[in-house]
């Protein structure tokens, strides 16, 4: 049952580019919005490429320097770290890992980006980062909301749970 | 685990009011349960409802925000202005089907 102290806003700064890196922002943008919950997502540094046109959908598990990489199953048996060096590696372990998502429903990015903006969640994208990657307006999914300076964020995360990922 | 009088029938409920016994529910039920949402049940929250009855009859779970969208063919903005403020949880309950318990 509800209570007062009830979670009301959540802002979620994704600032890493890999599938890992990605997907846990997201997932939790998305379960904010369907508890209620008010839901900023801000991309930074590599995380930006969860809202870049060109790269969204080509984001990928890191296997160099994961020890915690197992094949097939996540709790089946570890695999060398020295292996994840291997070429095409993070293809593959990036493909099994979308098909079991895909199992479980869970969208590949562009989609899911578009579910969360649907649903009500805003999707900014940082200014510094923005800049140094000399982007543009038209290299971002058309769900992008602002380019926000850090000091705008905090300005719309008022009264908000800051999460960092 | 309680139970309650609604809409001239009594239903079993959980702690937070998911009914126990889908057995016990009808339309009349769903209509009262909208109603403590703050709800007027209209032709497209029972597109909505149907499908949630349709799809746990076949898998045995609440469907999830994505299956709604890309099966039940509702769009998710919509989704959201018929259940403002947590959709799935509140059509589930209004459906007389348990809490959600998918992540997306």
């Amino acid at each position: 049952m509800p209570n007062d102290d009830k979670i009301k806003k959540v802002s979620i700064i994704v600032s890493r580019g890999s599938l890992e890196g990605v997907y846990p922002g997201l997932i939790m943008a998305n379960g904010a919005r369907m508890e209620g919950i008010d839901a900023n997502l801000f991309f930074t540094f590599f995380g930006l490429h969860a809202i870049a046109k060109k790269k969204m959908n080509k984001i990928k598990i890191a296997t160099v320097g994961n020890p915690a990489l197992c094949v097939p199953t996540p709790l089946g048996s570890g695999m060398p770290t020295w292996m994840g060096a291997i070429p095409g590696m993070s293809w593959i372990a990036t493909a099994m890992m979308k098909k079991e998502m895909e199992k479980i429903d869970i969208p590949p990015v562009d989609e899911f980006i578009e579910m969360i903006h649907d649903a009500g969640g805003k999707i900014y994208a940082c200014k510094a980062t923005v800049d140094m990657f000399k982007l543009a307006p038209q290299d971002f999914c058309p769900q992008v909301d602002k380019v926000l300076t850090v000091g705008e964020f905090y300005e719309m995360s008022a009264g908000a749970q800051i999460i960092f990922t | 685990m309680s139970q309650k009088q609604i809409a001239g029938v009594t239903i079993d409920v959980d702690d937070e009011g998911y009914m126990t016994n889908h057995a016990q529910w009808n339309r009349d039920v769903a209509d009262a349960l909208a109603k403590e949402e703050g709800i007027d049940l209209t032709e497209g929250h029972w597109k909505v409802l149907d499908f949630i009855d349709k799809d746990f009859k076949e898998k045995s779970a609440v469907p999830g925000m994505r299956r709604i969208n890309k099966i039940g063919g509702i769009e998710t903005k919509q989704l959201y202005s018929l259940f403002p403020g947590g959709p799935i949880k509140k059509a589930a309950r209004i459906a007389g089907y348990p809490k959600p318990v998918s992540c997306v």
